[in-house]
């Protein structure tokens, strides 16, 4: 290696313990876990950890979560898990896990799809689903250490019932700090998907965005990239996230 | 660790040995990538291999879909944890771009360099010998830009991140050098077998 290379320390990911030390229902079919964790300290919004379980046997399963929690202090970091049938590892999490237990995690993973302070904006986020955890934690350090900076969530969930903090969202979006919400349900009456006037509005609200975070399923970031690049939004600014199916 | 109370869900023999470790079987093709599809024309389209910056052969889409044909079917495993059986892809091999481009490989390992700036690294073994192609069928069909068409990458003994979508080159490099992911804590090798997800495994 050149000495002009750039020296930069490699990215270890190791497993630590973590203890879970609140478990709160979000929606009926998604629940918070606080977890008590080494990684807790150096993380930012947006990153996920995988969590690893095993069995009696030795027998291990391993998921991706995205962490719901902004950078607090607190020594610890919330997973939001949506059960899914048959799931796994959310299975265990909706069925079995409770305060003390102890799981492992790794990471924080994926620079890519972060955010903090620094990286400025306006922000414009997009979310299916259960997608709206990463993008949570990039609002809830927002308003930790940014507020002036102009945000916009459009949020597509299947009815108000099923869209993952709700309360919450609202409350940021009312507190006069530049935030605005955008939530469309495809399921409740009179449902909609994203489409080209939702984006406008979210567009109108923050100016030309200088970061764009996407995340849910294939259909919802698929739609949502059209339209925001359609809408003039440079690809290089956009960063994605997608699960399964 | 024994996390209390887990089970787990245990495959069956018979595709339990075809499962890396860390690894669920799916019969979806999820779609994991850094940003959008970028927007990639055949009439403009160029695969090239480079030898650090220096161009060393170049085909345009009617010049690659002319080379021989080669196809592959068998299991890819994803790091984000899925695996999925008897995929049946087809497209060049890396032997017979090599071929055609008159050359040996110049070095021992490269960086694929895709449309939308993704790079990820794969040593020049893992491509010879009818281990990698550049595929561009999917399943009898071209491939979709979901899944990276008009080509991608195709590396299927390694995790499926080195299977850059939307290739549009090889840059051979003096030294094994990090690509997108393994400057983030990906591994720069990425076995599934030995679960080579992350540096240090």
């Amino acid at each position: 290696m050149s000495s002009a290379t750039p020296v930069t320390e490699p990215i270890v990911f190791r497993w630590h313990q973590a203890e879970i030390t609140a478990i709160a229902p979000v929606t009926p079919q998604v629940t918070s876990f606080r977890l008590r964790s080494e990684l807790a300290q150096s993380y930012r919004a947006g990153q996920h950890v995988d969590v690893r379980l095993t069995a009696e046997d030795g027998y291990q399963a391993q998921r991706s979560y995205s962490i719901a929690s902004a950078p607090d202090g607190s020594g610890t970091l919330e997973l939001m898990v949506e059960a899914l049938p048959n799931g796994e590892v959310s299975g265990w999490f909706s069925e079995a896990a409770e305060i003390g237990d102890r799981v492992e995690l790794r990471g924080p993973i994926g620079g890519s799809f972060s955010w903090d302070g620094p990286d400025g904006g306006p922000l414009l986020l997009g979310a299916g689903g259960s997608g709206v955890v990463p993008l949570l934690a990039m609002l809830r350090r927002r308003a930790q250490v940014a507020p002036e900076i102009p945000a916009a969530l459009i949020y597509s969930a299947r009815t108000r019932a099923e869209a993952i903090a709700l309360p919450e969202l609202e409350r940021l979006a009312g507190d006069g700090s530049g935030f605005s919400l955008h939530l469309n349900t495809t399921r409740d009456a009179g449902g909609r998907r994203i489409d080209a006037a939702l984006v406008a509005g979210a567009l109108a609200r923050i100016g030309r965005p200088g970061k764009v975070f996407l995340c849910g399923s294939n259909r919802f970031v698929g739609a949502a990239s059209d339209l925001i690049l359609a809408a003039g939004v440079p690809a290089g600014v956009i960063r994605t996230e997608r699960f399964g199916s | 660790m024994v996390t209390r109370g887990f089970v787990g869900r245990r495959q069956p023999p018979e595709t339990g040995a075809r499962i890396p470790p860390g690894q669920y079987l799916t019969d979806d093709f999820p779609i994991l990538q850094i940003g959008p599809n970028p927007t990639v024309d055949l009439a403009t389209w160029r695969f090239t291999l480079r030898e650090g910056s220096r161009p060393i052969k170049a085909w345009s889409w009617d010049e690659f879909e002319a080379l021989p044909r080669t196809t592959w079917q068998g299991d890819i495993h994803c790091v984000t944890k899925w695996s999925k059986f008897d995929t049946a892809w087809e497209g060049v091999s890396f032997d017979d771009l090599l071929a055609d481009a008159g050359i040996t490989a110049p070095t021992a390992f490269l960086l694929a360099e895709s449309f939308d700036d993704y790079t990820t690294n794969v040593p020049v073994a893992d491509l010879v010998n009818g281990r990698a192609m550049v595929a561009t069928r999917y399943a009898g069909q071209p491939i979709h830009p979901d899944h990276g068409g008009p080509a991608r990458l195709l590396v299927p003994h390694l995790y499926f991140w080195k299977s850059a979508k939307w290739v549009k080159g090889l840059r051979f490099t003096n030294v094994d050098t990090a690509g997108f992911w393994e400057l983030r804590g990906y591994h720069m090798y990425g076995d599934p077998w030995r679960e080579q997800r992350y540096t240090g495994d």
